[in-house]
């Protein structure tokens, strides 16, 4: 049995997707962007033009969602698939955009460039439970306006894994649906297999910048996958009610489904978010807090209930240490969204309000997600009745090391950690060199870095990947690359 | 004076309707419009803003007893203006073109408008030129951006860089804020200070008038 945790009763779901339907056709949604005003105003959405304030009817909301697909599948670089977002399923997704990282050698937060990003995605190619990368770190060596696409291209060009992603502008769309396009060698190919998925935030309350909007218009266009980040903050930007910040989290996700289903009926979505409590004490948004993790876990079962795949910023850490704090909020939240069955668990890596990056703490927050992959599998029995047999044999040896029955379940049935979880006794430690966590994690990271191998890409794409970077960089006036290897 | 320290002590609970009482009361007991809202309600705010600095109160208490120095303060006004005294600085406040994150702007217009300066806040998504023209119309002190952006952050030198153009850097003072700036940034590109919280740009824009 798959170990399940519910937060709501179906009874208070359909409460809050109900109100939340009322909000949208009471008072209704902001958009800031005419091509969406009108795609909704065709489809029969009445719009205040004045105020951009768009009503959406119950009708429209629900036809909406049944033209969402179910769940989707996320392909490797090679095509190979990678991801399962469906039913119960759990993959972990690193933290994404952070402006900082942790350096380990100075152990301070400071600004990234190229090399970071490059030992990033060599890393990420080395972890073993996260299933998806992302771009999770924002270079400052590149002008500004191509720090998204350029974050991308090393991605893609450095791990095979699937890619989460986004723009911060219209514009840097096109360049980044290009290098996916050059990568499946055809807009169709793309289509039958998403290489990413965007981020796309609503404002809040029950708004869509232009930018935002656009993006959702430009994704569904091409079918790439989109994650809904509906971020209501409790008591300041939000009801301060957990039930009240899930109505106005429903109703901004429901927005965002109405507008890319229109743009085009079967467009791929997840019914995500980054909600968090406002900590009113030192004015944050604290990824960490309890209540956040609550307020995603339910959200993530009112998707389930409209029947969507789910995704959610938990898992990370607000500390800007890799220290206790890291670890305890890390777990905490990546436990609760598991046995929530949140398809795509975004967090791992992340540090300080989704603000820093560090490579040890990836290393660390991988060994997280292999024990929770362990615990969905839940507990069942592998020839254990009857049981005579085994504990006869046990009288019989004095132990079970090397029974068949041990042998052929040790490896599936106990989860071992990597070199990052110290299970020594007091005396093996102390003569390895006493070393703390965060010794052991840039070890490891400096181990996996070490073995390294790149994903074989054709140089053809390569080459093709590179123009379009290059191309991109001397529009916003940078002649040359950062050297990236 | 009695009234003074009622005042105060009002608005540092937050009770905006005794606060209004009371401004309304000194005001008939003839004391100065200026010597009101020094000693009594901005004397108040200052208590307000120290007890926050130290995590004594939290960001709701700030904005109940804002709510109640405005209370007082639109009494005041309207004398103030017609005495010709003028206001203790006025900043022109708003988030970079191409930015919508307002959330922290907002919080420290606030604050601003707490400790009793005058804030014209421009919203979010304005373009460089906005800042300098509003900042020269108003005869502003200080202009206040804010980006959350790593890609917007270059627009922040714009509008600097449109102050010296239109003559009026240096004059103006301009103070940056957002979670992907410091101080180095802003050396960087020539603002005239980095404010981490809407506590620092108070005391900030309170030293740039203080000198100026
Ligand atoms: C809430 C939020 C949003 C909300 C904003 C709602 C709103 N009305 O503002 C929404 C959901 C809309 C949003 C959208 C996006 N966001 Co956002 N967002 C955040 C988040 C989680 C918190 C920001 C916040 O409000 N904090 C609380 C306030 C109180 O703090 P603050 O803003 O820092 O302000 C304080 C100080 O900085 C200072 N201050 C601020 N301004 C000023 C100005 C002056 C003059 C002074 C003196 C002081 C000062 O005082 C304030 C009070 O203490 C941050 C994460 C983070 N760590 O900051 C990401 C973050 C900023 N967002 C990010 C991104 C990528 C985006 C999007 C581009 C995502 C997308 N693809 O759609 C869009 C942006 C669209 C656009 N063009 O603007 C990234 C930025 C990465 C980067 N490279 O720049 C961050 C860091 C998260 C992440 N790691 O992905 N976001």
């Amino acid at each position: 049995m798959r170990p399940t945790l519910r937060f709501l009763s179906d009874q208070l779901i359909e409460q809050i997707v109900s109100e939340a339907q009322e909000l949208l056709s009471k008072i209704g949604v902001e958009i800031h962007n005419d091509n969406v005003t009108s795609l909704l105003a065709d489809n029969g959405a009445r719009v205040d033009n004045e105020k951009k304030r768009v009503f959406i009817s119950r009708d429209l909301i629900e036809s909406c969602v049944k033209a969402a697909p179910k769940a989707f599948k996320l392909y490797d670089v090679f095509g190979e698939e990678a991801v399962d977002l469906s039913g119960y399923n759990i993959n972990f997704v690193p933290g994404s955009a952070s402006i900082n990282i942790l350096d380990y050698e100075s152990d301070r937060i400071r600004r990234p460039v190229t090399s970071d990003i490059v030992d990033f995605t060599k890393l990420m190619s080395g972890m073993q439970y996260i299933d998806s990368q992302a771009t999770s770190i924002v270079p400052s060596d590149v002008p500004e306006k191509i720090s998204d696409s350029y974050r991308l291209y090393l991605s893609l060009i450095h791990c095979s894994k699937p890619v989460v992603t986004g723009a911060f502008t219209i514009d840097a769309f096109n360049v980044m649906k290009d290098m996916q396009v050059a990568i499946r060698r055809s807009r169709d190919e793309l289509k039958s297999k998403p290489l990413t998925i965007f981020s796309c935030c609503p404002t809040a309350p029950l708004k869509w910048s232009n930018v935002t909007s656009q993006n959702l218009l430009d994704c569904a266009e091409y079918f790439i996958p989109v994650e809904y980040i509906s971020m209501p903050l409790t008591g300041f930007m939000a009801p301060v009610t957990l039930v009240g910040t899930l109505i106005q989290h429903t109703a901004e996700t429901l927005s965002g489904i109405v507008i890319s289903q229109l743009a085009n009926p079967g467009a791929p979505v997840l019914y995500g978010g980054s909600p968090s409590v406002f900590d009113i004490r030192y004015e944050t948004t604290p990824m960490g807090d309890v209540g956040t993790m609550m307020i995603d876990c339910a959200y993530n079962e009112v998707g389930k209930h409209l029947g969507l795949p789910t995704q959610a910023y938990i898992g990370l850490s607000d500390s800007k240490q890799l220290d206790a704090q890291a670890g305890l909020e890390t777990s905490m939240g990546a436990t609760l969204a598991a046995l929530s069955g949140i398809n795509s668990i975004s967090g791992p890596g992340m540090l300080d309000f989704e603000s820093c990056f560090s490579l040890e703490k990836l290393v660390v927050d991988n060994e997280i997600c292999g024990m929770i992959q362990r615990m969905v599998q839940g507990i069942e029995p592998k020839e254990d009745f009857p049981c005579l047999p085994h504990f006869e044999e046990m009288m019989k040896e004095q132990h079970l090391l090397i029974y068949d029955h041990t042998r052929k379940y040790l490896k599936s049935e106990i989860h071992f950690p990597g070199n990052v979880i110290n299970r020594a006794n007091k005396a093996r430690w102390e003569e390895e060199g006493s070393l703390t966590l965060r010794e052991r994690a840039h070890k490891e990271v400096e181990r996996i870095i070490e073995g390294y191998e790149a994903p074989e890409l054709s140089e053809e794409i390569i080459m093709e990947l590179r123009n379009l970077m290059e191309t991109e960089a001397k529009k916003h006036g940078m002649d040359r690359l950062p050297v990236s290897d | 004076m009695e009234i003074l320290k009622q005042i105060s002590e009002s608005l540092e609970k937050g009770d905006f309707n005794r606060v209004g009482e009371l401004t309304q009361q000194a005001l008939d007991q003839g004391l100065d419009p200026k010597v009101i809202l020094d000693d009594g309600l901005i004397a108040g705010m200052s208590i307000v803003g120290q007890k926050f600095k130290v995590h004594e109160i939290f960001l709701p208490d700030v904005l109940l007893a804002a709510k109640a120095m405005y209370a007082g303060m639109d009494l005041l006004k309207p004398l103030m203006i017609k005495e010709n005294i003028p206001s203790i600085g006025k900043v022109v406040m708003g988030t970079v073109q191409g930015d919508l994150h307002d959330i922290g702007k907002n919080l420290v217009s606030i604050m601003l408008k707490g400790a009793g300066l005058d804030v014209i806040d421009l919203g979010n998504d304005v373009p460089p030129a906005k800042f300098v023209d509003t900042a020269i119309s108003e005869n502003a002190d200080v202009i206040g951006i804010s980006t959350l952006l790593t890609t917007t952050m270059p627009v922040m030198g714009e509008v600097v860089e449109m102050a010296k153009e239109r003559g009026v850097y240096g004059k103006v003072k301009i103070i940056v804020g957002g979670a992907p700036l410091n101080a180095d940034y802003a050396e960087q590109i020539g603002a005239d200070a980095y404010c981490f919280d809407g506590v620092n740009a108070v005391d900030c824009v309170k030293r740039f008038l203080g000198a100026g």
